[in-house]
């Protein structure tokens, strides 16, 4: 399969190809769409307030550079804007942290209009001993489709911390690939999602470790509702000799719809030895006993739900280090449940 | 005036409670005795409407508002309130956090207004001295790895914060060595007043040398099938459930 191209229908993707199992491309996408034109990026999008420099791409062009070296400590807000209906477009934009740097990625797919394609490829360089936070908020509309691919390469003993926040369009597919060369370097992988009407998102991420002694940690959790459907395909492969890694994998899902689904796919491949690794995936509902427990105390049935799933999914957003972010994740998927 | 008639509730197709009839008046504590499955927590759930024990039969009321028609939450905003012989574990919500949502919803339904985060701090400082619990355990997840003495405390907590007038208690003892049991016994006494009516549902009688009832009634076979003074619980200690038990056929 040649990399997706969407101004090229035979890349499309459909689900014969075991990667888009889930995600059919070609279902909803059969012809190369018309281009975009660009269109000018405004405001400073969901990330205002927390600072840091910014690069822009309006329906895939960019607003000024197209790529970013960080060093120090540093925030960059990383913005994907779609302004327009039923064309298509690409963005590529490139990322590095010098060693040492620690750097806040601030990224947001912003999208108006209607029935659009967005294709997102994203290079992640992170220098030996560098420290990258990507944290995503993703909210585009229903018959949106768009793909986000990010390649991530640490050096030894870099930190990369990744949290992504989507509510799901027509299809949307965020897919992180991640060489780990072990040797100290430390990996968060984390997602959520909360999906109600037809929508569809995908969470696909390869962690791969290639040398000794690296860490993953990965915590993804969802809600779906309605008729939507959430999937999470995630694979850790450690390699020969890539002895001491420690790599946990956890997906939790909550289905809320009698129609909606979940199709979860999480891989571990182990070639080393003396490796610790485990994964966890669950599907369910909310507690009912602690849904009249809840009532019982005065919550009405509605807000109990709500709050239920708000806990359920903030796990994952206390994770994230950085407090201003952290909040501002909180608050925006908050409203969004 | 707490009013149950006649009362039948079934659990799936199973029927518990098989015409329980019960009036338990403002300023009284009544315990409810009985063996194991006679149906004291069911009747707990019942008044407290949980889903799945369906009332078939009978009325039960407090002060006059028809329980059975009401929703959990609107019975709870009526001042019901079910300390847990359980008490659920919610993860992900602040025992704080928890408590401040179900007091202001039960404002809310009831057309009060709301208490602040600082004054509502304040109660909470108040009352958990009280209690002698660890105000920073409060900020962690609701019964979240909590010991079964704090979760009953936690219960108990709840109960002097949202001031129900109807308590009912289901073996609040149960987990609770002798020390817990006299703090969290004291914490019950001190909602005692002319406007609360209890109702103590225990298997034994250790829990009624704390909290000293006016009427025991004791409940076997899905009704109350003897009611006395508080010399009945000691009677019962002495010589168990056996008189009461339906006869094998």
């Amino acid at each position: 399969m040649s990399a997706l191209n969407i101004r090229d229908s035979s890349t499309f993707p459909s689900r014969r190809v075991e990667a888009w199992k889930y995600s059919d491309l070609r279902r909803w996408l059969r012809e190369a769409p018309e281009v975009s034109s660009a269109v000018a990026v405004s405001g400073d999008g969901p990330w205002a307030g927390l600072g840091g420099d910014q690069l822009a791409f309006g329906n895939g062009a960019a607003a000024g550079a197209d790529a970013f070296v960080g060093s120090g400590e540093q925030v960059l807000r990383l913005r994907f804007v779609s302004e327009t209906s039923g064309t298509g477009h690409t963005a590529a934009a490139r990322i590095s942290a010098r060693p040492g740097a620690r750097l806040l990625l601030l990224e947001s797919h912003e999208g108006a209009g209607s029935g659009y394609v967005a294709h997102n490829r994203l290079e992640i360089d992170v220098a030996p001993g560098a420290e990258v936070t990507r944290l995503v908020l993703v909210e585009e509309p229903e018959d949106a489709i768009s793909v986000t691919e990010a390649e991530v390469r640490l050096g030894e003993g870099a930190r990369y911390a990744q949290t992504i926040a989507a509510t799901g369009a027509k299809l949307q597919r965020l897919e992180t690939r991640i060489v780990h060369p072990g040797q100290g370097a430390d990996v968060r992988m984390d997602g959520v999602y909360a999906l109600s009407g037809a929508r569809h998102v995908d969470l696909t991420s390869v962690v791969d470790h290639q040398g000794p002694d690296g860490r993953t940690s990965q915590l993804a959790k969802g809600v779906v509702r309605d008729t939507a459907r959430g999937v999470f395909q995630g694979k850790i492969v450690v390699q020969r000799g890539a002895d001491g890694t420690d790599a946990r994998m956890g997906h939790h899902a909550l289905i809320l719809g009698e129609r909606a689904e979940i199709d979860a796919k999480p891989e571990l491949i182990i070639y080393a030895d003396d490796v610790q690794c485990a994964h966890g995936n669950t599907v369910g509902n909310l507690d009912e006993s602690a849904l009249f427990y809840m009532q019982q105390r005065g919550l009405p049935a509605d807000e109990a739900r709500a709050l239920l799933t708000q806990a359920f999914l903030f796990e994952v957003i206390d994770r994230i280090d950085h407090e201003g972010a952290r909040e501002r994740v909180r608050e925006w998927l908050g409203d969004r449940l | 005036m707490l009013k149950i008639n006649n009362l039948h509730v079934s659990v799936g197709d199973k029927p518990i409670l098989k015409g329980l009839t019960l009036d338990v008046p403002a300023g009284e504590v009544h315990a409810v005795m009985g063996p194991n499955g006679a149906g004291k927590s069911t009747l707990g759930y019942a008044l407290t409407g949980r889903p799945g024990y369906e009332a078939t039969q009978g009325e039960a009321a407090w002060n006059g508002a028809d329980l059975l028609a009401l929703d959990p939450a609107e019975r709870a905003a009526k001042g019901v309130f079910l300390s847990f012989q359980y008490p659920i574990e919610i993860p992900g919500v602040p025992a704080l956090t928890f408590v401040r949502t179900a007091l202001n919803a039960q404002k809310r339904a009831r057309g009060e207004e709301e208490v602040s985060a600082p004054a509502f701090l304040k109660l909470v400082r108040a009352a958990s001295q009280k209690l002698r619990m660890d105000f920073d355990m409060l900020k962690r997840p609701l019964n979240v790895g909590f010991s079964g003495g704090e979760k009953k405390r936690m219960e108990i907590l709840q109960m002097a914060l949202l001031e129900p007038s109807l308590l009912i208690l289901d073996e609040t003892d149960s987990g609770l060595d002798i020390d817990a049991l006299r703090i969290v016994a004291d914490g019950v006494n001190a909602l005692r007043s002319p406007e609360r009516a209890m109702v103590v549902i225990t298997h034994y009688q250790r829990l009624l040398d704390y909290i000293r009832p006016d009427r025991v009634h004791v409940l076997a076979g899905g009704r109350i099938v003897a009611s006395g003074g508080p010399e009945l619980a000691h009677e019962l200690e002495a010589e168990g459930y056996d008189k009461y038990l339906p006869q094998a056929a």
